[in-house]
């Protein structure tokens, strides 16, 4: 056959494509159960690091299952409804509609009392942002927090998911005085904020700031019933 | 036409990328990773061997087809097979080394345009026969990896004060322990690993003059 011909450049193509195609998918469908593992345990870290208890990848599951108290899921007016809370999937959750929205919840028993595990989800600049924010049982101040994100820019809004940034909420409020809620600001400099509603913006990183600043207000406004409640 | 598999002229090409015609600091490519995984050591090394596994078996695979690939898309042809070997990779490090695959993140999948691959693929593979091209993506593999982690080794030491992770400098010698020293913030910081890197290229040049241009 004609090596330069329209028809074997065509066939040549297709074959190809196909063969790669059929490696991919069953070298995908090979590791799928170890990689899903994978994202489990990295998800039971953050949400222990989100109450200040450090673990690492061999050790995590077993922490977990130790100082975990309870998870369950609300709707948006605070009650609770079936549903399984480590498994939701919070991007399909806020596809919904607000009333078949559910939240999950993770209880746990430290050193320091009852605290509240609230997972957020949001936008940065290139993806998604996501995070567990712990709260005191005073469901107002911040105990911990952990955020992590899919690829903001390293060294720019990837910082977001350093330590010295995540320091920095614990210890802030996210009512006010009269009940309201006012969430954590993520200010810019020279933003002038009540120091208990705000934490410093990264330098470089505005765009992923304010994206995270917007998911927190958004998240804690749909847990807001939920947290008046157990106030 | 038999040669010895480990003749003269097949040792050249695994030994020439390490210094004469090194892929970083001679030819200058693949830079971009160079300066994005370098901040750690362990990084810098599964990247290296991430990099070794593409491009030997991306030239292996383009040597044996090299004389039905259809001229015309002999680029997407390659590009594809870059594309598929990164994938499988990226799967690999997610399913058995995943704390390293969160760290690499979108690295892994910038292999792709790695352009020391493409580069050996295009200029090596199509016309050489699989084994010396083996020979050729290992060895110019080799010879970005020993810079990538010549660069990490620095980078962490001096940078975080660690190696792998573990402390080698002691904790008695930080001024915030009473003693004098600090680590260097700027070598964590991408720039740094320019720098580094020039000074490689400072030194071997400075041993190898042949290199020098005028």
């Amino acid at each position: 056959m004609n090596r330069n011909g329209n028809t074997y450049t065509f066939l040549y193509a297709a074959i190809m494509v196909i063969l790669v195609a059929a490696v991919l998918a069953s070298v995908s469908m090979a590791l799928k159960p170890r990689q899903t593992r994978n994202f489990e345990i990295e998800k039971k870290k953050n949400i222990l690091a989100s109450v200040n208890i450090e673990s690492d990848a061999t050790n995590a599951e077993k922490i977990y299952a130790e100082k975990i108290l309870n998870e369950y899921v609300v709707n948006v007016n605070g009650e609770q409804v079936d549903g399984d809370a480590f498994n939701t999937d919070l991007k399909k959750e806020r596809a919904k509609d607000a009333n078949e929205m559910v939240l999950p919840i993770f209880e746990f028993q430290t050193e320091e009392g009852l605290k509240y595990v609230l997972p957020l989800r949001g936008a940065g600049l290139w993806g998604p942002v996501w995070g567990f924010v712990s709260l005191n049982d005073d469901m107002n101040t911040i105990y911990g927090a952990n955020f992590d994100h899919e690829g903001e820019t390293p060294g720019l809004g990837a910082e977001i998911s350093t330590v010295a940034f995540e320091e920095a909420f614990v210890g802030k409020k996210l009512f006010d005085n009269t009940g309201k809620l006012v969430s954590i600001l993520v200010a810019k400099v020279g933003q002038v904020a009540p120091e208990e509603h705000k934490v410093d913006g990264i330098s470089g990183g505005t765009i992923t700031s304010k994206g995270l600043e917007k998911m927190l207000l958004d998240d804690f406004t749909s847990y807001q019933e939920f947290l008046n409640k157990k106030k | 036409m038999s040669e010895p598999l480990f003749s003269k002229k097949n040792m050249k090409l695994l030994s020439d990328p390490m210094n004469n015609s090194n892929p970083i600091t001679v030819q200058v490519l693949g830079i971009c990773s160079a300066l994005a995984v370098t901040a750690q050591l362990k990084p810098s090394i599964v990247m290296a061997i991430s990099v070794t596994a593409v491009l030997a078996l991306a030239n292996v695979i383009i040597s044996l087809l090299r004389n039905t690939i259809p001229n015309r898309i002999r680029i997407i042809v390659q590009l594809v097979v870059i594309a598929a070997l990164v994938i499988l990779v990226d799967q690999v490090l997610k399913a058995y080394v995943f704390d390293v695959s969160r760290q690499l993140s979108v690295f892994v999948g910038l292999i792709i345009t790695n352009c020391i691959i493409m580069g050996r693929l295009e200029a090596f593979a199509l016309g050489n026969r699989p084994w010396q091209s083996f020979l050729d993506g290992i060895g110019n593999s080799a010879g970005y990896g020993v810079i990538l982690i010549i660069v990490g080794f620095f980078r962490e030491l001096f940078g975080s004060g660690t190696l792998f992770g573990y402390k080698v400098i002691p904790e008695s010698w930080y001024i915030a322990n009473g003693g004098f020293y600090e680590n260097n913030g700027l070598m964590v910081l991408s720039p740094m690993a320019l720098i580094v890197v020039g000074i490689i290229i400072w030194v071997q040049r400075s041993k190898n003059r042949k290199l020098i241009e005028n």
